[in-house]
């Protein structure tokens, strides 16, 4: 992940090219939402709205953690069995008689304990994140197969699994984006408005340097991946709660969904590019098309050449459009020479 | 990490690094083997091994190909995906054309996934987009084709010709033509890496990317070379699934580009690119494989074989790092008495 550095003009051209990427995702995002709600019947309806959001609730809540993570050219592919996990843990702990209010911090406290493994051994031990979180990818969602076999647990109280599902104030703004507007402005604060998030940057466009400039590049990487183990396991609880259904198998393939939506947000797989609101952005787009779509009856499966057709271009367009420029430049500066 | 690919001081040592690799493998697959015998002795009945090598051989014919890869520094993703389109191909196609030989499946699965593999390569290399999104992007798009073209609908075993069926239990010589499919793939592709230029090439563009350029070698053939074997090998794989499993719709091989990548991995090819072999990754697909047997066969619960191999990927890439620590500072010891 450390190609970053081969190239030594991308900084420059890379701010340039990341805010165009932004504003057409950002853009895009608005034509197909305003494109939607007058030309789909039903998307515009506040139900709709509430559907909406509570299908992006997961995709965006993990994209938080990832996109820092990904910010420092590292990557986390265990998100989605830690949720899973948590789904088991949840419905275990539940049928051996906790209480609700006990089971909700142990299990984030035990999703925290699952990343800082994850951080432990990209980070301690400087192994390659790509192969250790496919590694405990396949051990989490073990580990949560043996805790719950394929059985599933359904009897929530309903307090719980009524606010998940629940609007507030019984209007249309459904109760899970208090948890998403909060966590969504505690990292975008994170990442854009603290010494820490700057640090992350530096760390992702070359670690060596972001060392020698005094960031504890390891332990600031360990605990983004404690963040990313907390927050997933969070998302396991409110996924456990809004299905009212704790599977071992909740929530699988969500961790490439995750990051197709993060990339796609204009953040750089090698790191030290990329922002929160094109991430937001990137979520939003993906989860208005499905919703659209789905209403139109289209299957939501053919939505996936879109997904992988824009997660594609996300990066070739710009890579397309600065090689013309540098042919162009290239062009002018022999001309110059010539006359 | 573990650069050397060839030549002179290191060569010893990395020729040692490459036996640990692999003797590791080898030595967890034969504790597996004997401690299971020993409480079940009919896990080694034929019955029982014909299984365990019919089940090998199209995940190890996906981790040849997907080693290739992985050793120039680059991923496959789209594996999955290429085998499920290539599948529902030649299903499709035999259930229509149930007069056509079984060499014809095979051309066209090869065909297919070569395809497939040739435009992931070109948008790695000229689109100068990374392997990882170019993959998981065209793992979505090859996923959402077959589920538009396909919808609903599957190809059962009873529309498919007999021969087409039966070609996943013949076998010559004794030896199931899927096995022998598997390793002559194995056998041909670790040649290739192993003996050949172009294979060598592979390792030193996995070593340094920027050096194997400045070196002249030809990057861009042999990125798309690589593709190509990687898309090919899985659409070879999807004929063979086919003809395993018969009944073929539009998720076949969904989920597989997890298993192929860990069987890679636990093999000994090391993601950061330019060490490893195709042979050792065929010996991780062995043992994972091996591994779920034996869970069955000593009745431990089949729950706990998803967690095992977790664990053995982030002991096998431990185990790699350790290796590599240990030859970086047995190098700086040689370089420091010269």
């Amino acid at each position: 992940m450390s190609d970053a550095t081969a190239n030594p003009r991308s900084l420059k051209d890379g701010l340039g090219r990341l805010a165009t990427w932004d504003g057409i995702i950002i853009l895009l995002t608005v034509v197909v939402i305003v494109a939607a709600s007058l030309g789909v019947s039903n998307f515009g309806t506040s139900r709709n709205f509430t559907f909406l959001i509570l299908d992006l609730m997961p995709i965006v809540l993990v994209a938080l953690p990832m996109t820092l993570i990904i910010v420092t050219g590292e990557i986390d592919l265990s998100v989605a069995s830690i949720l899973g996990l948590a789904s088991s843990l949840m419905g275990w702990f539940w049928n051996n008689g906790l209480s609700i209010e006990m089971i909700i911090p142990l299990v984030i406290v035990i999703g925290a304990v699952l990343g800082a493994i994850n951080g432990f051994l990209v980070n301690a031990l400087g192994l390659p994140s790509l192969a250790v979180t496919i590694g405990t990818l396949a051990l989490y969602r073990g580990l949560a197969f043996v805790v719950l076999g394929d059985g599933a647990v359904a009897d929530f109280p309903f307090d719980y699994t009524g606010w998940v599902t629940g609007t507030i104030g019984g209007g249309s703004v459904p109760n899970v984006l208090i948890p998403i507007v909060a966590l969504a402005i505690v990292f975008g604060i994170v990442l854009h408005a603290t010494p820490f998030g700057r640090s992350l940057y530096a760390i992702g466009a070359n670690d060596q340097a972001a060392h020698f400039a005094g960031i504890r590049v390891a332990r600031t990487k360990f605990w983004l991946y404690v963040a990313s183990g907390a927050v997933s396991a969070l998302v396991g609880i409110l996924w456990t709660l809004r299905y009212s259904s704790a599977r071992a198998d909740n929530g699988s393939g969500l961790e490439l969904a995750v990051v197709a939506a993060v990339l796609l947000g204009g953040v750089s797989i090698f790191g030290g590019k990329g922002n929160l609101p094109g991430v937001l952005a990137g979520v939003v787009l993906l989860a208005a098309l499905q919703n659209a779509l789905r209403l139109q009856d289209v299957s939501g499966q053919a939505l996936n050449i879109v997904t992988g057709t824009l997660l594609v271009l996300s990066v070739l367009l710009p890579n397309v459009v600065s090689s013309i420029r540098t042919s162009r430049q290239r062009r002018k500066v022999r001309q110059a020479a010539a006359s | 990490m573990a650069a050397v690919a060839t030549h002179s001081p290191a060569k010893k040592v990395f020729s040692g690094l490459v036996k640990t690799r692999e003797l590791g493998i080898i030595v967890a697959l034969a504790a597996l083997i004997i401690y299971t015998t020993a409480s079940q002795p009919r896990f080694l009945s034929a019955q029982s091994i014909r299984d365990i090598l019919l089940n090998t051989s199209i995940l190890a014919v996906m981790a040849a190909g997907q080693a290739v890869v992985v050793i120039t520094r680059n991923i496959d993703l789209s594996v999955g995906s290429v085998l499920g389109i290539s599948a529902f191909t030649v299903a499709s196609m035999m259930s229509d054309n149930p007069g056509l030989p079984m060499i014809v499946a095979l051309l066209v699965g090869l065909a297919v996934g070569a395809i497939a593999g040739l435009l992931n390569g070109v948008l790695v290399r000229y689109g100068r987009v990374p392997a990882l999104v170019v993959t998981l992007g065209t793992m979505y798009i090859f996923r959402g084709l077959i589920y538009s073209w396909a919808g609903g609908d599957q190809v059962n075993a009873d529309e498919l010709p007999g021969h087409f069926l039966q070609f996943a239990n013949d076998s010559i010589l004794g030896i199931p033509w899927l096995v022998l499919i598997a390793l002559v793939v194995v056998g041909g592709v670790s040649l290739m890496m192993r003996n050949y230029r172009v294979g060598r090439e592979l390792y030193a563009m996995g070593s340094s990317p920027g050096a194997a350029e400045l070196a002249g070698i030809k990057v861009a053939r042999n990125m798309l070379a690589a593709f190509i074997i990687s898309g090919a090998l899985a659409g070879l794989a999807g004929v063979l699934f086919a003809s395993r499993f018969g009944t073929i719709d539009a998720s076949a091989g969904n989920g597989y580009e997890l298993n192929v990548v860990a069987a890679v991995v636990v093999g000994g090819v090391a993601v950061s690119g330019g060490s490893g072999t195709v042979w050792g990754a065929g010996l991780g697909a062995l043992l994972l494989t091996v591994i779920g047997s034996a869970l069955t066969v000593l009745d431990i619960n089949q729950f706990w074989q998803q967690a095992i191999v977790g664990a053995l990927i982030v002991l096998a890439i431990c185990a790699d790092r350790i290796v590599a620590v240990r030859i970086a500072r047995s190098l700086r010891k040689r370089d420091s008495h010269v």
